[in-house]
């Protein structure tokens, strides 16, 4: 190859790119990556939470419908989910306290995504083990909050305080929140050993793919960990204070 | 060599990635955290009917808005992924009113059945 050769077929540098609608047009239309400036396994993981995020709608959505058309009285979620605490019966508060735990996960979670970028090692690594062990609590909750209702009698078929329905939403809706928040804890462990190895400095091919490690996959497992967070605040509002 | 150096920045700018100050993640988890006592108190007081809904879902939707704008970094993404993302879940709407035509019809003949099993 010729000196030319090298010059003519080096791009140099990028034209700056568009913002705004015309930047949409542009980068749709470009016949090349539309996503610019993302890794493609953010852009994927977004891709894949829109997938979950038609998922949880569906299960809310159908909740909603049967709810609504259901002839017997509704359990009131104030009073099957309340505690006795130091003597004094408070409504929801159990759940309250999981919404803390699971708001408290998402802020250490952003927390390690920003660390990671600044490659302190220590700091993104006990952020992560912070976020599991967040998770961790939410879902002990979740098992005691499920034993106490099963032992109250509330089966996906029926239940002693009104209508049949509420136990298979309850279940269903919970059950499948849940297993993303296990999940989410097991892939959390999983980044927090990569980081404190240095598998990310040293770009060490990962377990499946076999892509070089960057800082970049904290950020993914962040957006995961965060949509964990989201969906369970329309559950809340929905389910709970409805 | 000076191609070399004109994609440095470049390089040195994807390394880089979503960087903000803590103080912004900090800032949206204390208004998380009040946002959720705000729902949690709706409940408390017994707010009902009308009052009720409105707060429960302007205080969903201000949470939800947050954590996706902020901690998913959102906000600072090009609007092409912005808009894959974002308008798709218009479509839920939709589905939603589907579902809300349909409970209402099953809901009104499952009382002309039982009215007649009364009659």
């Amino acid at each position: 190859m010729t000196q030319a050769q090298t010059i003519q077929t080096n791009p140099g540098e990028a034209l700056p790119l568009p913002e705004g609608v015309q930047g949409v047009v542009a980068d749709w239309s470009s016949d090349q990556r539309a996503f610019k400036n993302v890794p493609w396994g953010k852009a994927m993981m977004w891709i894949f939470l829109l997938s979950d995020t038609f998922i949880f709608s569906s299960f809310l959505i159908s909740y909603m419908t049967v709810r609504m058309s259901t002839t017997e009285p509704w359990p009131n979620p104030s009073e099957v989910f309340a505690l006795t605490l130091f003597g004094k019966n408070i409504p929801l508060i159990l759940i309250a306290i999981m919404t803390f735990v699971l708001i408290s996960s998402s802020g250490t979670m952003a927390m390690a995504v920003k660390f990671g970028y600044e490659k302190n090692k220590k700091m993104t690594f006990i952020l992560l083990l912070i976020t599991a062990a967040l998770g961790a609590t939410f879902v002990g909750m979740q098992a005691f909050e499920w034993s106490k209702l099963i032992a109250e009698g509330v089966r996906p078929w029926g239940n002693p305080m009104g209508a049949a329905q509420f136990g298979s939403s309850f279940f269903m809706i919970t059950g499948f929140h849940g297993t993303h928040v296990s999940i989410g804890v097991i892939f959390l462990i999983i980044v927090a050993i990569k980081v404190l190895r240095g598998d990310l400095d040293h770009q060490r091919p990962g377990f499946l793919t076999g892509r070089k490690g960057n800082y970049e996959i904290v950020e993914t497992m962040g957006l995961y960990w965060h949509f964990v967070d989201l969906v369970w605040v329309f559950i809340f509002a929905l389910f709970y204070l409805w | 060599m000076e191609h070399a150096q004109g994609q440095q920045p470049a390089i040195a700018a994807h390394a880089q990635g979503q960087q903000h100050p803590i103080g912004v993640y900090l800032k949206i988890w204390g208004l998380l955290f009040i946002l959720s006592t705000a729902s949690y108190l709706v409940d408390y007081f017994h707010f009902q009917g009308y009052l009720r809904w409105f707060l429960i879902i302007l205080f969903m939707l201000l949470k939800a808005g947050l954590i996706v704008a902020v901690f998913m970094h959102m906000m600072w993404e090009r609007l092409a992924l912005m808009y894959a993302i974002l308008v798709p879940t218009l479509l839920l709407m939709v589905l939603l009113g589907i579902g809300a035509l349909e409970a209402d019809y099953t809901f009104f003949t499952r009382g002309v059945f039982f009215l007649k099993g009364l009659l």
